[in-house]
């Protein structure tokens, strides 16, 4: 019914987290440290599931004659009943969609720093033998 | 139907993805995120299907397979599409600035 709100709004958060940590990370960069995976590229990836993902959703709601180009969008919105099923379906599909996308890219994250610390420390070691 | 299509689509760009620099130069990793962001969120509505149906979830009735098959076809093109858009905005390689600075060198 509307299930893609919650990704998308989300996406919303996570993009305007993304910006401001991104600035934060340029300013630090300038005074000149860190070779490692930046946080801001991370939610990159989070942003782009969350965006890509939610709007595919609005399409197939809009296939589906879920989404409407008009006041008020949602055909739900039109009978009280309807927008009760509507919340309840936002409140558990939506909630489940924008937690298991965010698990998805927590371990992705995780997993990209373990191959970075990895990469280091065999550098590292060569340089050591070397 | 749809969902299983959307993964498929997942699947290739993402091999694509990996064994081609020339694809990673082309920006594919949008179609990732279109399709792997999509493919969880459908997964999300399967299980919530199937929790409620049971084992009719995987016994669809040939008109709705059509109509889901026709759907997951359209969310590719529409991905595909999307994709597309944003490489030619962004340019990459330069092709479109090359193409309308020879243009525009050539009017004169």
């Amino acid at each position: 019914m509307a299930c893609f709100i919650v990704p998308a709004t989300e996406a919303v958060v996570t993009t305007v987290i993304q910006k401001v940590v991104k600035k934060n990370e340029e300013k630090k960069d300038s005074n000149g440290s860190e070779t490692k995976l930046r946080f801001s590229e991370k939610l990159k990836w989070l942003n782009g599931m969350l965006w890509g993902g939610s709007g595919l959703l609005a399409f197939e709601h809009l296939w589906h004659g879920e989404i409407t180009p008009f006041f008020p969008f949602l055909t739900a919105a039109n009978d009280p009943a309807d927008t009760a099923a509507m919340l309840h379906e936002m409140a558990t599909s939506g909630s489940a969609m924008a937690i298991l996308v965010t698990a998805v890219w927590a371990v992705a994250a995780v997993a990209a720093d373990k191959i970075t610390a990895v990469q280091k420390n065999e550098k590292k070691k060569a340089c050591a033998e070397a | 139907m749809t969902l299983l299509i959307t993964i498929i689509a997942a699947v290739i760009s993402t091999v694509i993805w990996y064994t081609s620099s020339k694809a990673r130069e082309l920006k594919v990793g949008i179609l990732l995120y279109m399709f792997w962001g999509a493919s969880l969120m459908w997964l999300v509505d399967a299980v919530v299907e199937y929790l409620e149906v049971g084992a009719e979830y995987f016994e669809p009735a040939a008109k709705d397979m059509l109509n889901d098959a026709f759907l997951g076809i359209s969310v590719v093109a529409l991905a595909f599409t999307v994709w597309m858009v944003y490489l030619l905005i962004k340019d990459p390689q330069n092709t479109v600035k090359k193409l309308l600075t020879e243009k525009r060198t050539g009017n004169k």
